[in-house]
C-alpha cells in the first residue's frame, strides 16, 4: 500500500543521504601545499558583519591579481557574524585560512585560547597587521532635528541612542570607548557620562547591522552610533536624503586586524595564497575599494584621493587604553565598568 | 503535547451551547486573535517579499547562495526525519504496549528538546564536537568536521525536532490500547508481522501527521543551526540562516522572500496535515 | 497492561529509544552539565546570583507565563471555536494553528517586529495611545504568544472533542445555565490539559531566544532575556558561566515536564478507573 511505499522510500533516502554526509565530511580541502599554476584553491575568511560587500569585491579583484600572478584559481568563501562569535567559532574548529575581525582582543583569543596562531600575530604585517581602519562617527536624521554635533549632546535628557551591545558586538565596544575618550579629554567623570549616555539607549541590538535597521527601518532613536563605513552604507542603501552624518571633535582609531590562522592554513596547505591575500590588501588596488567602501586607507596616495570623504578629527587609538586585554577587563569583562552601568555587581 | 494527534472524534456531533450571540461573538473573538497573532505575521512576510516587484523576488530565490540554502535545509531535512521516525515508532512501542518503571520520566526526557533553548541546543554540540570539546581533537586527528560543517547541522536539526513523531504516536497508540495486537499475536502472526500488518494501518495518519509537523521545524530551525553552522555563504547557510545574512546585508526584500519561501514550505506541509486530518475524520464517521 | 510477556519488542523498541534519547539528548546534556559544575557549587551560585542573570531569568520567567496565561486565555478559546463550531474558514485557521511551530523562528521575530514598531501596521495603532511593544517586555511576550500558541491549542482540541455530550445536555436539562454548564462542567474536564498546554507552551517560551531578540530591547536588567545572557557570556568566552544559567534553565524544564507528565498519567489513572 501507499503508505508502505512513502516507509520504504524514506528508508532509502536516509542511507543516501547517510552515504553523501560521509563524503562530505571525508573531502575536506586538501591542496597540495605548492599549488601548481591551473590548480584551485579554496580559502576561508572569517569575518564581522560590516565587511560583508567590501569583501565580495576585495575578494574578486584578489581572485583575477592571484591568477594572473601564479596560475592558480583561488576562491574566497565568506562567513560574517559578530566579531566575538566568530572568534568563538575559530576557536571552536571553523576552519579559516583567515581571520578578519572587528578588534585585535578577538584575535589574540583565538591565539591564547586555541593556539592556532603565535601570540605576537600583530607584528607580521604592517600597521598593526590592520590594512584599513575605521572610526566611530553619528548618523542624525536629516536635517539633524535634535541639532547633534559632539559626543556632549547625546546626554542630553530626551536624546534617544541607538547602539548595540558591547558585550555582543566588537563595534559597539568601540562605540563606548569613543564616548569615554571624549568624556576624559573634556573634563567629564566618564563613567557618569557613560551612565548618562546608555540611560539614553532605546535599544540595544546584537550587532551593528542590527541597530542600523532599528534606527533606519524602525525609525527608532534620534541618532545612531556606528562604524564609519557602516554610516557611509547607510546612506548609500537607504538614501542620502533621509540621514546625515556627523563627524564628533573626537573618535577612536578602530584598527581591525587581519592574520592567518597559521595550524589551519598549513594543513589546507594554502598558508602561500593566504599570505598573497593578505598582502594584497595593502596595495593600492585594494586600498582604493576599501576607501570606496567607507573604510580609511593606510596607503598615503589612496588616502589623498578620498580626503574629502574622510573629515579630519582626533583620533584614539586602543593604547591610550592600555591595549585590548586591559580595556577588556576593565570595560567589558563579568562586572566591569559596563555591567555597572546597568546596576551589575 | 498530546494534540499532535489526529482529531479523532467524529465531526457529526456538533454541540452548540452558547445561542447565535454568543456563538457569533467567540468565532469573532477568535478570529480577530488570529488575524493579529498568525495570519499578520504571515502577511507581513509576503508583504516585505514582493515589495519590489516580482523579478527581484525571482532573482533572489534563483541566487546561488538561495539553492545551496535551499539544498542545505532539505538535505539535512531528509536525513534528520526518517531516523526520528524510526526513533519515534519504537518509543511509541515501548512506552505504549508495555509497563516499566519511570516511564514518566523517560516521557519527559522525550519532550525535553522542545524546551530546551535553541542556544543551548547548538552549545551542547559544540562542547561535543568542538575542538575545544571532548570528542573535537579525535575528530580533527582522524580529519572529520562535525561542528560548522554539515554534521552538525543535521545533529541540531535532529535533536529539535526528536519529539515530534513520537509526541504525535504516543497519545494515538495509548488510545487504541494493544487489543488488536493480542488478538494477531494469538492467531499466531510473528511480531514483526503484526506491526506491520496491524499497529502501522492503525496509527499510519497519525504517523505522517508528525512526520509533516516534523519537517516544517526542521525545515526552520534557526537558533540551534545559528551556532552549528559556521555561516559560511554557499556552503553552511541553510535557509532561515540566508534570510538572517538577507537581512544583515540589508537586502530586506531578498530576506523577505527567501522567508516567504519558508512560509510556503509551511503552509504546504500545514495544507498537508489538514488534509491527512480530513481523511482521518472521514475514515472515522 | 499485562502484555509484557505477549507482546514481543519490548527489548528491542526500549533498548533503541534509550539508546537514541541517551546518544542525542543525554549525553549532550551531560556535556553541559559536566561543563557548569566545573565551576563548583560556589561558582555556580555566584553565577546565578548575579543581579544581571537574575534579572534576565525573571525577565524570561514572567515574561514566559504571563504568555502561558495567554496562550490559555486564547488557546481555550480557539479550541473551543475550532471544535465546537462550524464556520467558513474554520479548517483554514485549524491548519495555521501550527504556524508558530513551521515558520522559522528568526523570520517570526522579523515579522513580528516589523508589525509591532512604532510604524507597524499594529504597533502605529498602540503609538498612538502612546503605547510602544516592540523593544519594551510586551514586545517579548507578544513573541512568546506567539511560539507557543500552538501547544495549549494542540493539547485542547482532542480533550474538547472527546467530552461527552450527555452530560452538558443533562446538566442543561436539569436547569443549568450556559454559564454554570460551561463553569461546573466543561471547565473542571479541561483544567488538567489546560495546565498541560499551558506548562509546556512555557517550557517553550522560557528557552525562547531567535524570535525574541528581534523585537525585544535586549536592554540589561530590563528586556534581556534569560538565553540572550547566556550568549553574551560566551562572548565573553565565560563558558562555564554560560553553561551555568543553561543549566539551571534546563532543570527547570525538565522538573516542568516531568510534573506534566505525572498530571497526564494522573488524569488518565483517574478516566481509565471510572
Amino acid at each position: 500500500m501507499a503508505f508502505h511505499r512513502i516507509l520504504r522510500s524514506f528508508t532509502a533516502l536516509a542511507l543516501i543521504t547517510a552515504a553523501l554526509l560521509t563524503q562530505i565530511a571525508g573531502c575536506s580541502s586538501k591542496d597540495g601545499d605548492t599549488a601548481q599554476p591551473g590548480t584551485s584553491l579554496t580559502l576561508l575568511n572569517v569575518s564581522y558583519d560590516p565587511t560583508r560587500e567590501l569583501y565580495k569585491e576585495v575578494n574578486a579583484a584578489f581572485a583575477d591579481d592571484y591568477r594572473r600572478k601564479t596560475g592558480i584559481d583561488v576562491r574566497i568563501e565568506q562567513s560574517h557574524g559578530g566579531s566575538g562569535k566568530q572568534a568563538r567559532s575559530v576557536i571552536d574548529g571553523l576552519q579559516a585560512d583567515v581571520v578578519s575581525l572587528a578588534l585585535g582582543y578577538d584575535i589574540d583569543q583565538i591565539a591564547a585560547k586555541a593556539s592556532l596562531l603565535p601570540a605576537d600575530w600583530q607584528c607580521r604585517l604592517p600597521c598593526n597587521s590592520s590594512p584599513f581602519t575605521s572610526t566611530i562617527v553619528m548618523l542624525v536624521r536629516k536635517g539633524n532635528p535634535r541639532a547633534i554635533r559632539d559626543w556632549g549632546d547625546l546626554t542630553r535628557q530626551g536624546v534617544s541612542v541607538i547602539t548595540p551591545n558591547p558585550k555582543t558586538s566588537g563595534g559597539a565596544r568601540w562605540n563606548y570607548l569613543a564616548a569615554w575618550a571624549f568624556a576624559q579629554r573634556n573634563g567629564r567623570d566618564p563613567r557618569e557620562f557613560l551612565a548618562a549616555l546608555y540611560a539614553n539607549v532605546a535599544v540595544l541590538d546584537l550587532g551593528a547591522r542590527g541597530s542600523t535597521t532599528t534606527f533606519v527601518q524602525r525609525n527608532i532613536g534620534d541618532v545612531l552610533l556606528t562604524w564609519e563605513n557602516e554610516a557611509y552604507l547607510a546612506l548609500k542603501e537607504f538614501g542620502a536624503d533621509r540621514f546625515e552624518v556627523v563627524v564628533p571633535s573626537i573618535s577612536v582609531l578602530c584598527e581591525t586586524p587581519v592574520a592567518v590562522v597559521d595550524t589551519v592554513a598549513m594543513r589546507h596547505g594554502t598558508r602561500n595564497a593566504a599570505e598573497a591575500y593578505l598582502q594584497f590588501l595593502y596595495t593600492p588596488q585594494a586600498q582604493d575599494i576599501a576607501a570606496r567602501h567607507g573604510f580609511r586607507p593606510r596607503d598615503a596616495s589612496v588616502a589623498a584621493r578620498y580626503a574629502d570623504k574622510f573629515a579630519p578629527l582626533v583620533l584614539v587609538g586602543i593604547d591610550s587604553f592600555g591595549g585590548w586585554p586591559q580595556a577588556q577587563a576593565r570595560h567589558f569583562a563579568q562586572g566591569g565598568l559596563f555591567d555597572q552601568l546597568y546596576g551589575g555587581r | 503535547m498530546q494534540g499532535l494527534a489526529t482529531n479523532h472524534g467524529s465531526a457529526g456531533r456538533v454541540l452548540d451551547p452558547g445561542g447565535g450571540f454568543v456563538r457569533r461573538g467567540l468565532i469573532g473573538l477568535a478570529l480577530c486573535f488570529v488575524a493579529l497573532f498568525l495570519v499578520l505575521p504571515l502577511v507581513a512576510v509576503f508583504h516585505g517579499a514582493f515589495e519590489k516587484g516580482w523579478r527581484l523576488y525571482l532573482a533572489a530565490i534563483a541566487q546561488p547562495e538561495a539553492l545551496a540554502a535551499v539544498k542545505l535545509t532539505l538535505l539535512a531535512t531528509a536525513i534528520a526525519l526518517p531516523l526520528n521516525l524510526l526513533f519515534g515508532l519504537a518509543a511509541g512501542w515501548a512506552i505504549t504496549k508495555f509497563r516499566f518503571r519511570g516511564k514518566n520520566l523517560l516521557v519527559a526526557l522525550i519532550d525535553l528538546p522542545f524546551s530546551v533553548s535553541p542556544v543551548i541546543a547548538g552549545l551542547i554540540f559544540v562542547l561535543l564536537f568542538g575542538m575545544q570539546g571532548w570528542f573535537g581533537p579525535w575528530l580533527a586527528d582522524h580529519d572529520l568536521r562535525v561542528v560548522f560543517a554539515v554534521p552538525g547541522i543535521v545533529l541540531a536539526t535532529v535533536f529539535v525536532t526528536l519529539p515530534m513523531v513520537a509526541r504525535a504516536l504516543i497519545p494515538l497508540m495509548q488510545d487504541q490500547g494493544h487489543d488488536d495486537e493480542l488478538a494477531a499475536l494469538s492467531l499466531g502472526a510473528s511480531g514483526l508481522q503484526t506491526f506491520w500488518r496491524v499497529t502501522l494501518p492503525n496509527i499510519k495518519w497519525g504517523l505522517l501527521h508528525g512526520v509533516i509537523l516534523a519537517s516544517a521545524r526542521a525545515m526552520g530551525e534557526f537558533g540551534a543551526v545559528s551556532v552549528l553552522s559556521g555561516h559560511i555563504a554557499g556552503r553552511t547557510n541553510t535557509l532561515p540562516l540566508h534570510v538572517e545574512a538577507l537581512y544583515n546585508e540589508y537586502q530586506f526584500a531578498a530576506a523577505f522572500a527567501v522567508a516567504s519561501l519558508l512560509a510556503l514550505f509551511a503552509l504546504v506541509t500545514l495544507a498537508l496535515k489538514s488534509w491527512v486530518e480530513y481523511r482521518t475524520e472521514g475514515k472515522a464517521s | 497492561m499485562a502484555g509484557r510477556r505477549v507482546i514481543p519488542g519490548f527489548g528491542l523498541s526500549l533498548g533503541f529509544t534509550l539508546f537514541y534519547l541517551g546518544l542525542l539528548v543525554l549525553l549532550p546534556l551531560a556535556a553541559l552539565v559536566v561543563k557548569a559544575s566545573s565551576l563548583g557549587f560556589a561558582g555556580f551560585a555566584q553565577v546565578l546570583g548575579s543581579p544581571q542573570v537574575q534579572a534576565a531569568l525573571r525577565v524570561s520567567f514572567v515574561s514566559a507565563a504571563i504568555a502561558a496565561l495567554g496562550n490559555g486565555l486564547f488557546g481555550l478559546l480557539l479550541a473551543w471555536v475550532l471544535v465546537r463550531y462550524r464556520f467558513i474558514g474554520r479548517r483554514a485557521i485549524d491548519a495555521l494553528v501550527d504556524l508558530p511551530f513551521a515558520l522559522p523562528t528568526a523570520v517570526a521575530g522579523i515579522a513580528l517586529a516589523t508589525l509591532y514598531a512604532p510604524q507597524g501596521w499594529i504597533g502605529q495603532w498602540f503609538a498612538r495611545a502612546d503605547i510602544q511593544i516592540a523593544y519594551t517586555r510586551a514586545g517579548i511576550v507578544v513573541a512568546l504568544t506567539f511560539v507557543g500558541l500552538p501547544f495549549v491549542v494542540r493539547t485542547l482540541q482532542p480533550v474538547l472533542l472527546d467530552l461527552d455530550a450527555e452530560v452538558e445536555q443533562a446538566a442543561r436539562s436539569l436547569g443549568a445555565s450556559r454559564w454554570q454548564t460551561f463553569s461546573r462542567v466543561i471547565l473542571p474536564a479541561l483544567v488538567p490539559a489546560l495546565i498541560t498546554g499551558m506548562t509546556l507552551a512555557f517550557a517553550r517560551a522560557a528557552g525562547e531566544y531567535g524570535s525574541v531578540v528581534f523585537i525585544a530591547g535586549n536592554m540589561p536588567g530590563q528586556t534581556e532575556i534569560a538565553p540572550l545572557v547566556i550568549m553574551t557570556r560566551l562572548e565573553q568566552f565565560d563558558y562555564a558561566g554560560a553553561t551555568a544559567v543553561g543549566a539551571a534553565m534546563l532543570a527547570v524544564s525538565l522538573l516542568l515536564l516531568l510534573a506534566v507528565n505525572l498530571l497526564q498519567a494522573w488524569t488518565r489513572r483517574k478516566l481509565g478507573g471510572a
